[in-house]
């Protein structure tokens, strides 16, 4: 069979550069590479998780900029001189973040598949409001969604690291 | 994997129109990408080139007019910066309002209202809205720029007035008299809005002046229920018989049947949240005139 070229789209690459969980690098793409791909095939990040591909369910979730993005639905090429938080830059060495750590406290999570998008999500908002009410919370993580431990404790698990960042910046601020 | 494209950064609105004529049916305008890519990812649609118009500077900026009379958004404002842009929270709460309510978290932090508009995907909340609000919208090319109402823009299921090589360069939205309140209602099963209502009303001495009621995403585009506009005008806003007039929306309305319901059952969907939309409307005129 004889292929037209024009038919042919050969994309170029492209040289960007981003940071990924405070480290930078430097990283040659395709403009139709997916941010997703690029997370999990490339650099072995395989917390954001695909599941509906089509920005409904959040199990994806990044932070880029500090905002929740659907990685299953965005390019890489948006990544460039972005910093880009994934659930595996989030805790402090061996030490949990607060929210994870409420999580695992409040047993917010069964099979764990959703809890990265979750967690980045609440991190998210409360970078946003440090105290916010749980009509807040909902709001926040209306499209994350878990199908086996349900919401309740997620809901505790957010207010419980709330209290305790509040708790943290407050004796760091008088310390 | 997505098939090959190549992206273009034009600098200017112009370069990015000239780009865009010239490569016709095989461009698209990349903004937030949350429907363009979708589709490109469902192979539904294959654009080898895309123009990304993000990286022309200014167009994302929400300002009040110089004299002060209307809100002036640009299309690259994000749904993110709408629902809290303090310009928008102060002077037009209704739009933060429905912008805080557009899918999720994450289709606000990246989706804008330019492209949620361009798309015409026919269960937009903006749509609905902004039909109902009198908002218009200028299109700029390399040879020319216009002015359209918005109920002029929508054309019909993914399909607007916008010509191959315009951009959406504004969106105005009148600021609501004082004496005008508005309210908006939908309802939804999945992730898009089964229907979608905005009622405005302007309300003086307890008289209905005007009406502006839009009903969405229960056909292929919003329509405005102009029968139900008729009742309403004149009536006292205490006997008003808002019922009836949900009655003649929901008859206007002219539903679907679909994955989200069946044409019935929207029908009654527009119904409810029409009496719904108005009620709250009229309660908050009846409480903007008690302050005064």
């Amino acid at each position: 069979m004889r292929v037209e070229s024009a038919d042919v789209y050969n994309s170029a690459q492209i040289q960007i550069r981003m940071i990924v969980n405070g480290q930078s690098m430097e990283a040659t793409i395709e403009p139709r590479e997916l941010l997703l791909d690029f997370l999990r095939d490339r650099l072995g990040l395989t917390g954001a998780k695909r599941s509906c591909d089509v920005q409904v369910c959040g199990t994806c979730t990044v932070l880029m900029d500090g905002r929740p993005v659907s990685a299953c639905c965005t390019l890489v090429y948006e990544a460039q001189n972005r910093e880009l938080l994934t659930i595996e830059g989030l805790a402090d060495g061996d030490e949990l973040h607060p929210l994870q750590q409420s999580f695992v406290e409040q047993s917010a999570l069964q099979c764990g598949f959703c809890t990265p998008g979750m967690i980045l999500t609440a991190n998210s908002l409360l970078e946003e409001i440090p105290n916010p009410t749980r009509q807040q919370i909902q709001h926040y993580l209306k499209g994350n969604l878990c199908r086996c431990t349900g919401y309740w404790s997620v809901l505790e698990a957010v207010e419980l690291a709330a209290r305790r960042l509040q708790a943290e910046g407050q004796s760091e601020g008088s310390a | 994997m997505l098939r090959p494209f190549e992206i273009h950064e034009p600098g200017t609105v112009e370069e990015a129109s000239v780009l865009l004529a010239r490569f016709g049916i095989d461009a698209a305008i990349y903004a937030g990408g949350t429907e363009l890519l979708l589709i490109m990812k469902e192979g539904l649609a294959h654009f080898p080139h895309l123009v990304n118009i993000k990286t022309i500077p200014g167009l994302d900026e929400i300002a009040l007019s110089a004299e002060g009379d209307e809100l002036q958004i640009g299309p690259l404002a994000t749904h993110w910066d709408l629902e809290r842009s303090p310009t928008v929270r102060k002077h037009a709460p209704l739009l933060a309002e429905v912008e805080s309510q557009v899918a999720n978290t994450r289709v606000r932090a990246v989706g804008t209202i330019g492209g949620n508009l361009c798309f015409a995907e026919p269960h937009s909340d903006l749509a609905t809205l902004l039909l109902a609000w009198g908002a218009t919208l200028e299109l700029s090319s390399s040879e020319a720029q216009r002015v359209l109402p918005a109920a002029d823009f929508t054309l019909g299921l993914f399909e607007t007035a916008r010509q191959p090589n315009e951009i959406l360069t504004r969106i105005r939205l009148p600021l609501l008299s004082e004496n005008t309140a508005g309210a908006y209602r939908k309802f939804s099963t999945h992730e898009r809005p089964m229907a979608t209502v905005a009622a405005l009303l302007e309300v003086k001495d307890g008289i209905i002046e005007d009406v502006r009621l839009a009903v969405g995403s229960v056909g292929p585009l919003p329509i405005r229920a102009s029968e139900a506009e008729a009742l309403l005008r004149g009536q006292s806003i205490e006997g008003a018989t808002f019922a009836s007039a949900a009655e003649l929306a929901a008859s206007a309305s002219d539903p679907m049947d679909d994955l989200h319901g069946s044409a019935d059952y929207k029908r009654q969907l527009v119904r409810v949240l029409t009496a719904q939309a108005l009620m709250e409307a009229s309660g908050r005129a009846a409480g903007e005139t008690n302050e005064g």
